[in-house]
């Protein structure tokens, strides 16, 4: 192998570790942690090695979604095909010994913070998840609503009858990740039980939907403006 | 007192701290890690000719808060809220009797709140007795993600955490601040969770909880809580410096709070030393809700202003509001 052929395969896995990276999401913000600068280093050199670093807004960020991102993240990296190993951790936290040894030794949150944690996090990332739907339902109907639809057009709409937009793929994915109804006939404004929101619920519905994404995406705004202020944008 | 365009707005500053973060008194990396946050904050959201340098931002000096605050800052009132993390900080960080010490020094100018840890028990009760009496508390401040050796938090519907609510009723402390942080126990649920202060608002009826940072990160949870209990409101800390660098969203969180809580319960505060009064006071004067946001949240009035900015904190604490800033509806109601 030579010198040029050794640079590219490292640069090719390199690459795509950072595509790996774009499925993992923050769950609490509910977008993709390269997005959010949250990916301070990730290489992987040519024999498979892969070292990624993840930094966050501040020193105390909720360890339990930290855990999640740097796990997930552990996840997708070591998927890559032609990585055959994976140092990932997080840097300048105040848990991050507890969680990058956790995430290592593939030993699950609670026993990482052996007495503080009384369970998994599948139930928070899925209450998130939820959020989301609620946020992503505010982004596909609001347009609606200030071309014209009425609440009777929204009630009645399906997600196929829906025009096509990234909000309404986004919103589609997202549902069909917590297992509510996702398909074309399906109606685009549900319950968090997968029912569809009668008339009579629909305006109440769609307030808390409105405000649900008003609060993530001030809590981004938030993340990316301290994340800068840490690392510099 | 700030006046602008003829009209007086009466300034309650909700949320002002007086602390101590210098070298010699963090006990550990967490003390250092926790007033970095701080200064994260500052930095990022201050317009860059208000950022402190970060000595300053460690350990200020009471003339320059009494400066900042009522020559510079416009404030009439302000309300400190002690933040103690013992296991951070040597003396703590900001405690009752650091606060109260100053307010002793410029009488009028302040309100001392006190604290309490539901985790100290029955000698934490009389310790809050005795901290009323000595200082005549109308409120608390509570932080629910302060660490005390192995725990990492505590939650409001905790069993002693109801003992301490009966005391404060007892004792007539009728304003429970709630500041929601981000490490309590167990790690595994939703840290910042609003859902303690649903339960013990509906169990204490005659008790205000003025939440602060107004649930943030959780306004949705909060604005849901806030509409059905009255007795719930939010405090704009670290919403208010918003206005200058993301001014949109700011109006939209503004939006939201007016929908869901109405106009009285929100209370304006600067988190002094966090950001500084003066241009969050001049500037949420001269705010108004974009155009294309006002069809879905209506426009900010000369009335609503007043009351944010201080006449709904004069109500809960009994503050006297001289007649021309009072809001136009209630200038002929008896004060």
């Amino acid at each position: 192998m030579t010198g040029s052929q050794t640079t590219d395969r490292a640069a090719d896995l390199t690459a795509a570790a950072w595509s790996a990276l774009d499925v993992v999401r923050d769950p609490e913000l509910d977008e993709p942690v390269t997005d959010l600068g949250f990916v301070g280093e990730c290489t992987v050199d040519r024999l498979g090695g892969a070292t990624v670093r993840l930094r966050l807004p501040t020193y105390f960020c909720a360890p339990n979604f930290a855990f999640l991102m740097v796990a997930d993240a552990y996840d997708a990296v070591t998927a890559v095909d032609g990585v055959v190993r994976a140092d990932v951790a997080l840097i300048d936290h105040f848990a991050s010994d507890e969680i990058n040894a956790g995430v290592a030794a593939e030993a699950g949150f609670s026993s990482s913070f052996d007495g503080l944690a009384e369970g998994e996090l599948e139930e928070l990332r899925s209450q998130f998840l939820r959020k989301a739907v609620l946020a992503g339902t505010d982004r596909v109907c609001r347009p609606l609503l200030a071309a014209g639809a009425s609440p009777e057009d929204l009630a009645a709409l399906t997600l196929g009858a829906a025009p096509p937009s990234g909000d309404l793929a986004r919103l589609r994915s997202r549902r069909a990740e917590l297992g509510l109804p996702a398909g074309d006939d399906d109606p685009l404004v549900i319950d968090p039980t997968g029912r569809a929101v009668g008339l009579e619920a629909l305006p109440l519905h769609l307030r808390r939907a409105r405000t649900t994404r008003v609060s993530i995406e001030a809590n981004a705004g938030y993340c990316r403006g301290l994340l800068a202020q840490r690392y510099g944008s | 007192m700030y006046e602008k365009d003829g009209e007086k707005y009466f300034i309650v500053d909700g949320h002002v701290h007086f602390w101590d973060a210098s070298p010699a008194n963090q006990a550990n990396k967490y003390g250092t890690g926790f007033i970095d946050c701080f200064y994260g904050y500052h930095a990022n959201l201050s317009p860059p000719e208000w950022v402190w340098p970060y000595e300053r931002f460690l350990k200020y000096d009471e003339d320059d808060m009494m400066y900042d605050l009522f020559e510079k800052g416009y404030v009439d009132k302000a309300i400190f809220q002690p933040t103690y993390l013992k296991d951070f900080y040597v003396n703590g960080f900001n405690t009752t009797e650091q606060d109260g010490a100053i307010a002793e020094r410029h009488p009028g100018k302040f309100i001392t709140n006190g604290s309490f840890d539901p985790r100290d028990g029955e000698a934490g009760l009389e310790r809050l007795e005795a901290l009323h009496q000595r200082w005549d508390l109308k409120g608390v401040k509570l932080y629910t993600a302060e660490w005390k050796g192995e725990s990492k938090g505590w939650k409001l519907t905790d069993p002693w955490a109801y003992r301490y609510l009966e005391k404060c009723r007892e004792l007539g402390i009728a304003n429970i601040h709630v500041h929601k942080g981000p490490t309590i126990w167990p790690l595994n649920r939703d840290a910042f969770d609003v859902a303690d202060i649903d339960h013990v608002a509906t169990e204490f009826t005659d008790l205000n909880f003025i939440v602060e940072h107004v649930g943030l990160p959780r306004l949705d949870d909060f604005c849901w809580i806030g509409v059905q209990e009255p007795n719930v409101y939010g405090g704009l800390a670290v919403a208010m410096p918003f206005i200058f660098s993301r001014p949109r969203y700011f109006a939209q969180i503004i939006g939201e709070l007016l929908y869901w809580l109405d106009e009285d319960r929100i209370l304006f505060a600067s988190d002094y030393a966090i950001w500084e009064p003066k241009w969050l006071v001049e500037q949420f004067v001269d705010f108004q809700i974009p155009e294309d946001l006002q069809g879905e949240y209506g426009a900010l009035t000369t009335d609503v202003k007043r009351k944010i900015l201080g006449l709904n904190a004069a109500r809960l604490y009994d503050i006297e509001v001289p007649a021309d800033a009072r809001a136009a509806e209630a200038a002929g109601a008896p004060a």
